[in-house]
């Protein structure tokens, strides 16, 4: 890689500071627990960077901690969105809840 | 187009689905679904990373199986502790599940180092920066989030444990780690990564001890926070864009909820991590020496159910006691009778409730109590005067007046939800020990406070059958 390339990693990487503190900028403190699971969950996609050094380990030492990293990001990803399916699975509207929704405003209003 | 810039796009793809993901995250109406297309955009890409050329797949077919073996093992151990576990362990095993994340940085670390280590040529010097990074920061959350665990699931004290000059000897640790990661830098000696790893594994733990059990939902969304770095650190490593994007979007917006989490506590981020907050159990009325002697008033289940029948007003404030106890059940059984008979019911819930922000309203929820009864914090003190009975069920330090009465308490200043404006108050605890936070509550020596003291299920349970009885 050269000096163009890390430029280009560190402008994706600065942009998306900025992209997931808006996201993020109101969030009704109900699901304040779902989301840190959520997200939780997401920072699992470090599975594809277990998957693509398991890949390339030559050796024993190397083939053995990729075999760890593959296993612990696939608990990571699995497990992480899981437990937050669940955890949201509680929130489901139940029929006729549409009133008690709309009293809801500042809640709704988070989705703005 | 070559399979590389396929790939590529798959990449983009799920990272653009995981910032709509976290978008609908944010909102109860669009959560699941946020978090579906989360779990979808993150197959379709794990599945293209088996043809993605970089892993080289095609030439190392053991490696392949031993990968297929790696996540199998994974998810055949982490589906059924996600279904299983109880609604009331779910901080821990976020904690777990961070760590875990965490601990997968660290390890892309190591081995990419002992790949580069095996090169003719030293890579360049921000390449091996990129990986102690992902190393430094992983290991961190790797180590932290097990202690945190340690300390929710009660494997040792859930109090502070501090030493002398405990922030001292943690920086010291701290400027130790940055000179052997600098060293490291210079020489890409093997042996140097390693004890850079195993110092900030030390590192991890220590920054966690001093922090009390109540703070430590706040440490698991730093330390998810910290992962999410970890990973935009191991993506600068293996020049990939979805895990920069993926680790940074949890990084930065899991920074800004760990604020928002210590703001609900009236408190700043920095005074939860280093204030060993509640290592000291202080009498917070200021009446040092005179709390010992206080007199309680405790009641009768019957007393007290016949005080809810025929109240016109009843607030329900849970707290951690009432999630332990499973009780959120029987809380809702209780509501509804007394509904039934014609009394106002509504349930105030604190931000902080429960073991992590939000945590009640999900118990809550399992328990198919409706939005509509759940009161936040603010809206629900608007009411509270007006109340004939705050019934305070396991819950504490989130009712002390001293937060709002007492300068000199450690939770001055922390929201709490006013139940001492309340006409009566009902305290359903387990016992007279203090809350999290150590702190004595003066509102339970107060005249119009009436205990009963049990284990908040049975105690729930006892009112419900006293309130059928009135």
């Amino acid at each position: 890689m050269n000096t163009t390339g890390i430029l280009e990693f560190l402008t994706v990487f600065i942009l998306a500071i900025f992209v997931g503190n808006e996201v993020v900028s109101r969030v009704p403190s109900i699901l304040h627990t779902p989301l840190m699971s959520g997200s939780n969950a997401i920072h699992g996609i470090v599975l594809v960077g277990a998957m693509i050094v398991m890949g390339t380990a030559s050796g024993a030492a190397q083939v053995v901690l990729g075999f760890f990293a593959v296993l612990l990001a696939t608990l990571n990803i699995v497990g992480g969105f899981t437990v937050t399916d669940r955890m949201l699975e509680m929130f489901k509207a139940k029929p006729g809840d549409n009133a008690a929704k709309s009293k809801k405003p500042d809640a709704e209003g988070g989705a703005q | 187009m070559t399979l590389a810039i396929w790939i590529d796009l798959i990449y983009l793809l799920a990272a653009v689905a995981f910032i709509i993901a976290l978008k609908g995250l944010s909102s109860p109406k669009h959560a699941r679904n946020g978090n579906l297309l989360a779990a979808a955009a993150a197959l379709v890409a794990v599945g293209a990373t088996f043809f993605n050329p970089e892993a080289e797949f095609k030439h190392h077919t053991t490696n392949l199986i031993l990968t297929i073996v790696a996540m199998v093992v994974g998810a055949v151990v982490a589906v059924p502790v996600a279904r299983l576990v109880k609604m009331t362990a779910m901080p821990q095993l976020v904690a777990i599940f961070n760590g875990v994340g965490g601990g997968a940085a660290a390890l892309i670390s190591i081995v990419v180092f002992l790949q580069h280590s095996q090169l003719p040529t030293k890579p360049a010097v921000y390449t091996i920066a990129e990986g102690l990074l992902g190393l430094l920061i992983g290991c961190v959350s790797f180590s932290g989030s097990a202690i945190a665990f340690a300390k929710l699931q009660e494997l040792m004290t859930g109090r502070p444990i501090t030493y002398p000059a405990q922030q001292v000897i943690n920086g010291l640790v701290g400027v130790a780690i940055v000179g052997l990661a600098l060293a490291t830098l210079l020489t890409g000696s093997v042996t140097l990564m390693v004890i850079t790893a195993v110092l900030s594994l030390v590192l991890g733990i220590i920054f966690v001890l001093p922090i009390g059990g109540a703070d430590v939902p706040v440490l698991i969304s730093l330390l998810n926070s910290f992962t999410g770095l970890a990973v935009a650190a191991s993506g600068f490593t293996l020049n990939n864009n979805l895990l920069i994007i993926a680790g940074t979007l949890v990084g930065a917006s899991g920074l800004l909820l760990t604020r928002m989490m210590s703001k609900a506590m009236g408190r700043s981020l920095a005074n939860v991590l280093f204030s060993a907050f509640g290592s000291v159990v202080t009498a917070g009325g200021g009446a040092d020496g005179t709390g010992e002697t206080r007199q309680v008033k405790t009641g009768t289940a019957e007393d007290i159910g016949v005080l809810l029948a025929y109240a016109r007003k009843v607030v329900i404030i849970p707290g951690y006691g009432l999630a332990v106890a499973q009780a959120q059940h029987t809380a809702r059984e209780l509501a509804d009778l007394l509904m039934e008979k014609g009394v106002e019911v509504f349930y105030a819930i604190h931000p902080v409730a429960g073991r992590m922000p939000g945590h009640m309203n999900v118990l809550l929820a399992e328990a198919n109590v409706p939005y509509d009864e759940l009161k936040e914090m603010d809206e629900a003190n608007l009411e509270m005067s007006t109340a004939d009975v705050a019934l305070v069920v396991g819950a504490n330090d989130t009712v002390n007046p001293a937060a709002k009465n007492t300068p000199g308490s450690p939770i001055y200043g922390m929201p709490i939800i006013n139940a001492d404006e309340a006409a009566n108050v009902i305290f359903l605890k387990r016992s007279m020990r203090p809350g999290f936070a150590g702190i004595d509550n003066d509102l339970l020596f107060d005249d119009k406070t009436t205990l009963l003291f049990g284990d908040a299920k049975d105690t729930l349970a006892k009112l419900v059958a006293a309130v059928r009885e009135a």
